[in-house]
């Protein structure tokens, strides 16, 4: 976005901690040290392959034990540290583990709280009325028209909205959300309900600039494959904060131009494109 | 349909593509009466530019008869004669509210490319590669102009093609260059570079009130062009720049100096071989010289107006110079919408005739051809029109 995104992911933190997130990239439960992290990694992938190219139940143990350090330096977690209650990640990280969710007895926060949960912070302007793009936001059944992995929302009653997103694979994932907190013109926040298949809690927040109104997303979930699924999808690009930032890209062209730019159909010398003989 | 399509590095070629179609709202589609090579597709047929795919349609100066328009249109009709702007601009965000028309947040589908090497993404520009939008070009028999409602300008009926399609780039383009330079009146303007965007920028800059403009280039009849327009000229192979532009101005230098040339610069200078020599191995991507010729010779407190195109990064920049004597440097893709009712005024008025700068005009099917002659300034070629239907 050209104008005023940032973005940010960083572990634990929810909302209302100004001044304590990192703008590097930091995942979850981060309690392996950031060389660690690297060497893991690359003896994980050596590993892995030397295992992979030997077929057999030997070489299976190889590749299993090699994916495993994989994961523990993509996602700078290893159980056994956190077993043992050992964290060598840097002081930072490490002080950034509470996460503070408006609803401390619900599901959501249990599962979302301290170190787990991916987590986004990412912010975009948008040249139009604060109140506006509020009204926009709120009618939840708007956001799919911005955000590609979300196929529907729906209203069930007063407060409870239900979500299906696209999942890997062309699978679908459904969960029921209720508002926990809505100031008009200034702040949204939602969280899935207790026994949802996903625990997911964001917040979005308006507010008035010089340049228009500024849109503050906060989100936080734990996918339904886990961290492996959402470290594995950062390492191939798709990335949660890289999502997210695209579907604000998107939210803004549609407030602005009313219509989200396009070249999908348009036609070129490549065999099989779009457009009409 | 017939298109030009770029295809590699050095290779154009004329395909039998689909029409387009209608994707937005907010989109018309043109029939291409008259299209335009510019300056800058030469730096795409050369792979100056980044982010090219085989078979992508070329073409960002265009006009002709709109036929079809989507729901979202409310301004045009089937059969309007409109130029198009070569940069595509929503007209509703921050910079399109601003008149800065070429740095639209809305307009490029892959801004998130362009952001990964400038920061932040400028406008989607038609036919001028995937950091740039991606956009089918017009060099073809029809062309899709998304936000109809903004780009496409009607222009008046007792105006031939030739006379107008330049607005849709070279003559904004050398307009907003002279007017870069802060002319009040009577200053003495230096420019570099006798193509196209050059030849306007020379017009422009007498139309703004510049009292001399002297035209550098080494092609005699570009150089001659200039000269018809009152300029005086240097030979950039021949005269010492530098030495020739003191004596010419009292020993003051140029008020403001244009960069008409861009990122493929040609010249006799040590500094053009050690630009070549990096490009070509790779370690630098523009070739800068007549950049740093132009912050050179400026005078102190003086204008460095570059319209010519930059992609990358550029070497051994005089960044000293530029400092030292306070210069201002003014730049980027022309705002062209904000020109377009001025440039027509003066079009209509006869203060001048866009179409003198035309020396090929020729059917699509030649365009592979005249990308060459065009590149390698044979015949003649300064500017070359091609009619596709």
């Amino acid at each position: 976005m050209s104008l005023g995104m940032e973005r940010r992911v960083d572990a634990g933190r929810f909302e209302g901690q100004p001044g304590m997130s990192s703008r590097a990239y930091q995942h979850v439960g981060v309690n392996v040290g950031r060389h660690e992290r690297w060497l893991s990694m690359v003896a994980g992938g050596m590993l892995a392959a030397y295992g992979l190219a030997r077929r057999s139940k030997p070489g299976g143990v190889a590749a299993l034990a090699g994916a495993a350090m994989l994961y523990r330096g993509a996602t700078g977690h290893c159980d056994v540290y956190q077993a043992l209650g050992v964290n060598r990640s840097s002081g930072l990280a490490r002080e950034r583990g509470t996460g503070v969710i408006a609803d401390r007895h619900s599901d959501t926060r249990r599962r979302l709280g301290g170190r787990r949960g991916i987590h986004v912070d990412e912010s975009v302007t948008i040249n139009r009325p604060t109140a506006e793009v509020f009204r926009f936001w709120r009618d939840f059944e708007n956001l799919p028209r911005f955000m590609q992995h979300l196929e529907s929302v729906s209203m069930r009653e007063a407060g409870i909205s239900h979500w299906v997103a696209r999942a890997p694979g062309g699978r679908t994932i459904e969960w029921d959300a209720r508002i926990i907190n809505e100031i008009e013109s200034r702040l949204i926040a939602w969280q899935s309900l207790e026994g949802s298949t996903i625990a997911t809690a964001g917040s979005v927040h308006f507010e008035e600039t010089g340049h228009g109104t500024r849109v503050r997303v906060n989100l936080q979930y734990s996918p339904p494959a886990g961290k492996l699924g959402a470290a594995v999808a950062w390492l191939t690009g798709e990335e949660p904060s890289i999502q997210v930032r695209e579907d604000l890209r998107r939210f803004k062209a549609l407030l602005e131009a009313g219509e989200i730019p396009t070249t999908d159909g348009q036609p070129s010398g490549r065999a099989g494109a779009g457009g009409r003989r | 349909m017939k298109a030009v399509c770029w295809e590699r590095t050095n290779v154009v070629r004329v395909e039998d593509v689909p029409e387009p179609a209608i994707l937005n709202p907010r989109d018309a589609i043109v029939r291409v009466s008259s299209t335009a090579i510019c300056g800058s597709d030469l730096h795409l047929l050369d792979g100056f530019i980044p982010t090219m795919k085989s078979g992508d349609i070329l073409g960002h100066e265009f006009m002709g008869e709109v036929v079809e328009v989507g729901r979202g249109v409310g301004n045009l009709a089937k059969g309007d004669r409109v130029i198009v702007p070569f940069p595509i601009a929503c007209g509703h965000c921050y910079f399109c509210t601003h008149d800065l028309f070429a740095c639209c947040d809305n307009s490029n589908p892959n801004a998130s490319i362009a952001e990964k090497l400038y920061g932040f993404s400028a406008a989607g520009l038609f036919g001028y590669s995937h950091m740039m939008g991606g956009y089918a070009g017009g060099q073809a028999q029809y062309v899709r102009v998304p936000y109809a409602d903004i780009g496409p300008f009607k222009v008046p009926a007792h105006l031939k093609d030739e006379q107008v399609l330049f607005m849709t780039d070279i003559y904004p383009t050398g307009y907003m260059a002279a007017e870069n330079c802060g002319i009040k009146g009577g200053e003495t303007i230096a420019v570099w570079g006798c193509g196209p965007v050059g030849q306007f920028a020379i017009r422009s800059a007498f139309l703004l009130g510049a009292g001399r403009v002297i035209a550098i280039d080494t092609v005699p009849e570009r150089l001659r062009m200039a000269e018809d327009a009152g300029a005086e000229t240097l030979d950039s192979m021949a005269d010492p720049i530098f030495d020739r532009l003191k004596d010419m101005t009292g020993g003051m230098g140029p008020d403001a100096c244009i960069d008409a040339v861009g990122l493929e610069a040609h010249g006799a200078n040590l500094d053009y071989w050690y630009d070549k020599a990096k490009t070509m191995t790779f370690m630098a991507t523009d070739r800068a010289s007549t950049l740093r010729q132009a912050i050179n010779c400026c005078r102190k407190g003086g204008v460095v107006s570059i319209p010519g195109v930059y992609g990358g990064f550029i070497d051994k920049v005089p960044m000293g110079a530029a400092f030292n004597k306070g210069l201002t440097l003014r730049m980027g893709q022309t705002h062209v919408h904000r020109y377009l009712p001025r440039l027509l005024k003066h079009i209509e008025a006869g203060d001048i005739d866009p179409s003198f700068v035309i020396t090929h005009t020729v059917p699509i099917d030649d365009a592979p051809e005249m990308y060459k002659t065009f590149r390698d300034k044979k015949d003649g070629c300064i500017k070359v029109v091609l009619k596709p239907n």
